[in-house]
């Protein structure tokens, strides 16, 4: 018999383990990129910090990546693994990272709580792009 | 070490071990069906009515009143749907609250599909309805008022004795869910003038799989299980002897301790209450301060979620629940806890903590240590407040 560490709605214990003890969570102080999805009458909200640096080859890499999230074990869970499948990928494949791929680093979701993963890959596109934004707004002044 | 503490009680309970000890003769040795003319039947009869007067009279009722089901929802089910269509050529109105059961709440939606009206009434900010609202709500097609006694979610009790008397003057049957507060808070129908009343086993230290509904004797309804003819011809079905057994003796015990039981619950959670507001910034109590069960808290956090909280505490080995969306089906947070008023990012933040027989002041103290350290790691993650 598997051994039930919490029945939390059917999880995991990969997802039990990332929302217990979740990697790269707080703020990052002056941050090249920010993205912020979800709506907390929804009971989800999740805010991601990024910042870009420059490889050896001269390419963008998301060098830190922190992240705040309100919201359930899923939430949390899915943040956390974003954050460590995204950090030290270059953009161009951080921008790659779908939900599918958080699903699959997680080992799977309950059914129900698929969104969560569509919203953490939209939080990664989202601050990413806001990267992007801040950039040619510079590159314009 | 890891703890294994229960404090959702209000969910279902253990079953009482004098409970079961009474129950155990009746599985394999005292197995007879009540319907059969032989020595076997007549003994699972008899212990039946033995039975029946017992559940009777911790709520003050005749033992002809008392109609075992299979479930409070049953239960709730049997009162409206069966005064519904007894009554549906006096009228086809009938009332009750926005902070109901689900069983009540879906069952009036179906009656609402064969043409009844229902009148859902609101309650303020502590879950509380305005007797004066029945009053007003109540017309001459009126055939039914149903209204929760103790709320299964924030615990707050409702005005019975008042909303009863109201509905005798108008002559308006009155229904009441007790799931809750049966056995724990002390009922006479008479005196209280209801008509009908849900009661279950299991949120009693009983067994699950029955429970009955009172059924006033002079009462018109009409089953919704066709059959034998079991319980006054209104719950056609094999009768559930050992269930039976074990739900009247878990009665005999309340009847008891409910005094006793009663007084120290209301101290254990006082307690806990006091300390969780105190120890926890932004933290807030649901439903009434004092019109309550003696076993339910139910608490609201701001600017975090309350599957997290629940996950959090389970992993320490503490069982509670919430009301908050992501834990239910539906991704829809509880109607009662809107129905007070909550808006949604607030009902997501809830925590029902509900106590029981064997709760004891050393659970309530490791709960009350390690909870404001889980909303503390929970709002660090949160990105709507910092440092509370």
């Amino acid at each position: 018999m598997t051994k039930i560490i919490s029945k939390a709605g059917s999880y995991n214990q990969k997802v039990v383990k990332c929302f217990k003890n979740p990697k790269n969570y707080g703020q990052i102080k002056n941050p090249d990129g920010v993205g912020e999805v979800g709506n907390p009458v929804c009971g989800d909200v999740m805010k991601l910090y990024i910042k870009v640096a420059k490889n050896k080859k001269g390419e963008e890499i998301v060098k830190d990546i922190k992240f705040e999230t309100f919201g359930c074990v899923a939430a949390i869970a899915t943040s956390s693994i974003l954050t460590q499948i995204a950090k030290g990928k270059t953009l161009k494949e951080a921008l790659k990272i779908d939900n599918k791929k958080i699903i699959k680093s997680l080992g799977g979701l309950p059914p129900i709580k698929v969104h969560c993963s569509v919203l953490a890959a939209n939080a990664l596109k989202k601050a990413i792009g806001d990267y992007y934004s801040r950039n040619d707004s510079k590159k314009n002044e | 070490m890891s703890k294994n503490i229960y404090l959702d009680y209000a969910s279902t309970t253990p079953v009482d071990p004098r409970v079961v000890k009474a129950m155990l003769p009746f599985f394999s040795k005292k197995f007879g069906n009540t319907m059969s003319l032989h020595s076997f039947g007549q003994e699972a009869q008899q212990v039946l009515e033995e039975s029946r007067i017992v559940v009777a009279d911790l709520m003050k009722a005749e033992p002809n009143e008392i109609v075992f089901t299979g479930s409070a929802t049953e239960s709730n089910n049997l009162a409206l749907k069966g005064i519904a269509f007894a009554n549906k050529s006096k009228g086809k109105h009938i009332i009750i609250s926005s902070i109901e059961h689900d069983c009540i709440i879906e069952s009036s939606k179906w009656l609402e599909k064969q043409g009844f009206e229902i009148t859902k009434l609101p309650v303020d900010q502590y879950g509380l309805i305005n007797p004066e609202d029945i009053k007003k709500s109540i017309k001459k097609e009126t055939i039914l008022v149903s209204i929760i006694h103790g709320s299964n979610e924030i615990g707050t009790i409702q005005p019975i004795e008042q909303i009863g008397k109201i509905c005798r003057e108008k002559g308006v049957c009155f229904h009441t869910d007790a799931s809750q507060s049966f056995g724990k808070i002390p009922i006479d129908v008479k005196k209280m003038n209801i008509d009908l009343l849900s009661a279950s086993s299991h949120k009693m230290y009983g067994p699950k799989g029955i429970a009955c509904l009172f059924v006033k004797e002079g009462t018109k309804i009409e089953p919704i299980l066709h059959g034998g003819g079991q319980e006054l011809r209104l719950r056609s079905s094999t009768i559930n002897v050992s269930g039976i057994v074990g739900f009247a003796q878990a009665c005999r015990i309340c009847q008891k301790e409910i005094q006793k039981e009663g007084k120290k619950m209301i101290k254990l959670r006082d307690k806990l209450i006091s300390v969780v507001l105190k120890k926890i910034p932004n933290s807030y109590l649901n439903g009434h301060p004092k019109k309550r069960l003696p076993n339910n808290a139910n608490f609201r956090f701001d600017f975090i979620e309350g599957e997290s909280i629940v996950i959090q505490l389970d992993l320490l080995g503490i069982a509670v629940s919430t009301g908050s969306a992501c834990s239910s089906a539906k991704l829809e947070p509880s109607h009662v806890l809107l129905a007070t008023g909550l808006k949604h990012e607030q009902a997501h933040g809830s925590l029902r903590v509900s106590l029981g027989r064997w709760t004891t002041k050393k659970d309530i103290n490791y709960f009350l240590k390690v909870l404001p350290l889980i909303i503390k790691k929970l709002r660090k993650i949160s990105p709507f407040k910092k440092n509370d």
